[in-house]
């Protein structure tokens, strides 16, 4: 499952969707909004997405593990729209028979989707300023 | 040839929609054509540089060649979450 969402999500949105029989483990990575960066406050942040691109390199991201560590059960949700602090902008779930490897995929997967998967933040400042995050690719 | 031009994040800001449909001379490169967008939306122009370019919903090189009818989008640097310092 590979989704882009304006619904807010749980922390547990994946796991049973995830998890099979034949796993031992069962690793998730929640991204959240932090109320600060580098010390200056942040209010909120505003996520947009390219869905219909976004969904395809998710994916994309999971066709890659599996080739990578053999792991079939990959799920990423992406939201976009209006996010508080302490929401969870970006959940993926890594299944897989033993921890090491579901270690390593899960973390080469948020490193991928940040790369690859065409999402933004806009920094809603406390200051008052608005920003779009852009860094040099 | 027609394209229909999506834009994102900031590039959405410079150019004042979220879609646009653009008229292109048939041969036309990718890059070329965000040339072109350069031309009617100046404020682009901080992204010459930076952008990424997809054209179908996959990234595109700037040579390769639009089709009537594609979809182009301008994609700013991705940043899902915070680069890490």
């Amino acid at each position: 499952m590979y989704k882009i969402t304006t619904d807010r999500i749980e922390p547990d949105a994946l796991f049973e969707w995830s998890l099979k029989p034949h796993h031992g483990a069962v690793i998730t990575f929640a991204g959240t909004v932090r109320d600060n960066t580098d010390g200056r406050r942040t209010l909120r942040l505003e996520y947009e997405a390219y869905a219909e691109m976004a969904e395809a390199k998710m994916q994309e991201v999971g066709d890659e593990i599996r080739e990578k560590w053999g792991i079939e059960d990959v799920a990423m949700m992406h939201r976009v729209g209006t996010l508080e602090i302490g929401e969870i902008s970006i959940l993926i779930s890594v299944a897989a028979p033993h921890r090491k490897n579901a270690f390593e995929a899960c973390s080469y997967a948020i490193d991928r989707v940040k790369q690859i998967v065409p999402v933004w933040k806009k920094e809603i400042w406390a200051d008052g300023e608005r920003e779009w995050v852009e860094r040099d690719s | 040839m027609r394209i229909i031009v999506k834009c994102f994040a900031g590039c959405r800001d410079a150019v004042g929609a979220t879609s646009v449909s653009v008229e292109f001379p048939a041969g036309t490169t990718v890059g070329e054509a965000f040339a072109g967008l350069i031309e009617s939306y100046p404020a682009l122009a901080g992204y010459e540089r930076s952008v990424m370019l997809a054209v179908n919903r996959e990234y595109a090189d700037r040579q390769a060649v639009l089709e009537d009818g594609d979809e182009l989008a301008c994609i700013p640097p991705v940043s899902g979450g915070h680069a890490q310092r």
